[in-house]
């Protein structure tokens, strides 16, 4: 049993919500990156989420979390106290950064909960970070404080233009870039993109004639995170791969975003029959 | 009594079973178990032969015929007690271990006629015993002050730590899973192998005193220097052979292509059969399982009571070939499993959506005998055709994990990925052991248990040596 020490939500729509975890296994060696894998119940799926944050000394991990279907609603209605049965972890690679001197980080809705600990960790190594965050609307807009904190340049921009720029991330990403050779700066050296699959492939193709090496962390359908299933594999440069043991990290100019996509939604039905019969009795909790 | 005259019956006394129809309805077990009366009637076929072949064939040598006299007699406490001596799973070996190659292959009976059932009786002494109200309270043997780690709570895991903890050491098994067995739990279905068996076997460990830690990955939450840092004096690595293969032809990235392992893991380990459960599965109608031992065996039984209507076996060898034991095979065809035996997939079909719609296999014709004497398959050319199916489910073998190999210097592996040991289970690494698929690749669950067994006598013999 792991105890939840810290439960808040990031944004005013209450869809994204940080928890702070026991866990002194995983805090031992996380790092940003990496993902674990959680288990609500006897019941329950096994669900991997991105390691968002760990104490080090406390033993704990932090993970932030959209509402996205069944488990990942229950899990908002755990509270501050509570137990979840289990967390696995770290799982998958850490980010790579060494060596890079300016990386544009760019985070799509959930995904800058993802991107983020990789901007903290690239920012204390003295990486220079731009950081584009894109959000439907304002009231899902998540880290205000925090990304400010941690990136040189930070652009939030929402789709209906509720709060920031207004607009796509990838068009933002292309005026930067732009802007770097108009003004004679150093291009950066990496671009790291975290958010839905479509967002990810259109920001592929942004710095594809550029040339800059860009680097996606994939979340496909998992079961165990240890490479025993295959279930998570995609396909990078022609080749199998299983994400939650090469990955989830990988060069977005060579994955294959269509089969991606298509595996994704794989189990489409079943989730919306499930979500769709969450808390009649109980809102959701098994147990009382 | 005690009943002396030898039953010279040359057949088994027949295993009581669920209906075919029904049970492919239902995830409980097959085999429903011998009746004291068959079981003292089928030990009494036993011989008694004077250099007990049959002990040769068992690799932990359960004292036999010492066993069969004592359920012959109705004494089963004392066949318990005999078998447990040298074999710390019995409920389990006696539900799965392939007998017809190991004790049963060498018994006497079974050159006229059937052998003795030796897997039934084991069977039936281990459920007695674990159905018995009074049974006698394990004690936790006090402990030596040394301190040993075990990798996975797999047979070999399972068993290095018991022996270990019954010398009196502290040991500690790290398991990845959320639950403790491996291949017992996650692997074999709940048809063959009840989930509750299992759990009594590790209930019984945790009573003497081993400790289990779950959710802990070795390589990943904690690497194998960091054991030794922590104190623990030894380490015995059994994480089993995982890794999923595939056979790298097109289409395999198709929706509705699964490995076994991912098949089973959702339906054993997570219970998507279970509608209390969350664990999400595809309502599939026409199922290929690729491959034809028992992982391909058991995914076929499992995807035909999950509703699939039409469920085929395809193999590149013919019947004779078949690596899966034969009550398997038997169990699945009385199940309504379909053989296509002699032919091999070359691609797996797709519609415009992605989704499985087809597997293409080419006619094989058997050709001379390999090395090993099995006939090589040899395609027929021009013989392709496809079989309408919306699910390939992929079982032609698992190879060892690399996550600890890859995280833990100066241990050497084989070719195939294994972790090099010897016989005792010592590896390149000093206070480093392993056993068990983690070191053959994938093989039986009564190898993985000897595995542990010679481990755990070995991890002794060392720490004794450094004191
Ligand atoms: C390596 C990795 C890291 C992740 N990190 C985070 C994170 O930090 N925060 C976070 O909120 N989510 C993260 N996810 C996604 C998260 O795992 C899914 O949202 C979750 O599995 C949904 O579970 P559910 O039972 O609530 O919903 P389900 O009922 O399973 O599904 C609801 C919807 O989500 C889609 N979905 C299912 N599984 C996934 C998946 N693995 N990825 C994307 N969509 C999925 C379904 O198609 C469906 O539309 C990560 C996934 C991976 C693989
Ligand atoms: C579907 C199926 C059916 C089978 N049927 C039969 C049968 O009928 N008869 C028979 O004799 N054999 C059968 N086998 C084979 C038999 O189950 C295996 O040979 C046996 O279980 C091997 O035991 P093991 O202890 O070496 O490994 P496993 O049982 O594989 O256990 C390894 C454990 O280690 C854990 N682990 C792995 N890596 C790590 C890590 N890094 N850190 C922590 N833990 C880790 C795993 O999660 C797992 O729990 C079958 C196998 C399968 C898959
Ligand atoms: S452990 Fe297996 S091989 Fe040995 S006697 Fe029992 S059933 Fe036979
Ligand atoms: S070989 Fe067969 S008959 Fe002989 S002792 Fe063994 S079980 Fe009995
Ligand atoms: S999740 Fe099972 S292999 Fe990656």
């Amino acid at each position: 049993m792991y105890k939840v020490v810290t439960k808040r939500f990031l944004n005013d729509a209450k869809t994204i919500c940080l928890f702070e975890i026991e866990a002194p296994l995983i805090a031992r060696h996380a790092r940003a990156g990496q993902f674990v894998i959680f288990r609500l119940d006897e019941q329950g799926e096994r669900v991997p989420v991105s390691v968002a944050g760990y104490d080090r000394e406390k033993g704990t991990v932090t993970v932030m979390v959209q509402a996205a279907g069944r488990t990942t609603k229950m899990l908002h209605t755990v509270e501050e106290g509570d137990v979840i049965s289990d967390i696995v972890g770290p799982l998958g690679k850490a980010t790579e950064m060494e060596g890079l001197k300016k990386v544009c980080v760019v985070g799509g809705g959930v995904g800058c909960a993802i991107a983020y600990p990789i901007a903290k960790e690239m920012h204390e190594a003295g990486i220079e970070v731009t950081f584009i965050g894109g959000f439907r609307s304002a009231d899902i807009v998540i880290l205000k404080e925090e990304l400010k904190a941690v990136s040189d340049k930070l652009i939030i921009c929402t789709d209906d233009g509720t709060y920031g720029e207004k607009g796509f991330t990838t068009v933002y990403l292309k005026n930067c870039i732009e802007d770097n050779i108009k003004e004679g700066k150093p291009q950066f050296d990496r671009v790291v993109a975290i958010g839905p699959d479509i967002m990810m492939k259109f920001l592929a193709d942004v710095t594809r004639p550029y040339n800059i090496s860009t680097i996606i962390s994939l979340d496909p359908i998992m079961v165990d995170g240890t490479g025993m299933c295959g279930c998570c594999r995609v396909i990078v440069d022609g080749e199998t791969k299983f994400a939650c043991v090469d990955g989830p990290d990988f060069d977005a100019h060579k994955v294959d975003f269509d089969s991606l996509i298509k595996r994704a939604a794989f189990y489409k039905d079943e989730q919306d029959a499930a979500a769709a019969h969450i808390c009649r009795m109980t809102g959701g909790k098994r147990n009382g | 009594m005690a009943n002396t005259k030898v039953n010279m019956s040359l057949t088994k006394n027949p295993m009581p079973e669920q209906d075919p129809v029904v049970r492919t309805g239902n995830f409980d077990e097959v085999a429903l178990g011998y009746t004291a009366e068959m079981a003292m009637s089928e030990a009494a076929r036993c011989l008694d032969c004077k250099n007990s072949p049959c002990r040769s064939g068992c690799p932990v040598s359960v004292k036999i015929p010492r066993f069969l006299e004592k359920v012959r007699e109705g004494d089963f406490d004392a066949a318990y007690d005999i078998i447990t001596s040298t074999n710390s799973l019995p409920a389990v070996c006696g539900r799965v271990c392939p007998q017809e190659k190991q004790c049963e292959s060498k018994c006497v009976r079974g050159i006229k006629g059937e052998s003795v059932g030796i897997g039934r009786l084991e069977r039936f002494v281990a459920d007695y015993h674990m159905n018995k109200a009074d049974k006698p309270t394990v004690e936790a043997p006090a402990s030596n002050g040394h301190r040993v780690a075990v990798i996975g709570s797999g047979p070999a895991g399972l068993t290095c730590a018991g022996d270990l903890r019954k010398l009196g050491y502290d040991v500690t098994i790290y398991e990845a899973f959320h639950k403790s067995g491996g291949v017992l739990v996650y692997g074999i279905p709940q048809f063959r192998l009840p989930k509750e068996i299992v759990a009594q076997e590790i209930d019984n460990l945790q009573k003497l005193g081993v400790k289990i830690v779950n959710n802990a990955i070795i390589g990943k939450s904690i690497t194998v220097d960091e054991l030794f840092e922590d104190g623990y004096e030894a380490v015995f690595i059994g994480s089993g052979a995982g890794l999923p293969q595939f056979l790298h032809i097109p289409g395999e990235n198709l929706m509705g292509v699964y490995s076994a392992n991912e098949l089973l893991t959702r339906t054993n380990l997570m219970k998507a059969y279970r509608d209390d459960y969350d664990t999400p599965i595809k309502h599939f109608h026409n199922v290929a399982v690729v491959g034809a031992g028992n992982v391909a065996m058991d995914a076929a039984r499992v995807a035909k009571r999950l509703g699939a209507e039409h469920v085929y076996i395809t193999y590149r060898r013919g019947k004779d070939e078949l690596p899966a034991r034969k009550e398997e095979v038997e169990h699945a065809e009385a199940e309504g499993i379909e053989f296509k035996l002699l032919n091999n997939p070359c691609a797996i079909r797709g519609d415009e959506n992605g989704n499985v719609c087809g597997i293409e296999l080419i006619r094989q014709e058997l050709g001379e005998p390999d090395e090993k004497g099995r006939r090589k398959p040899v395609p027929v050319e021009g013989s392709n055709w496809v079989l309408d199916v919306d699910t390939v489910i992929i079982a032609i073998g698992t190879s060892p994990n690399p996550l600890i190999r890859s995280t833990t210097a100066n241990l050497e592996t084989t070719k195939k990925g294994g972790i090099q040991a010897d016989e005792g289970g010592r590896t390149s690494r000093e206070g480093v052991f392993a056993g068990g698929d983690a070191v053959t690749g994938s093989a039986t669950v009564i190898l993985a248990m000897g595995a542990g067994k010679a481990a755990a006598q070995s991890i002794d013999e060392y720490i004794k040596s450094k004191a």
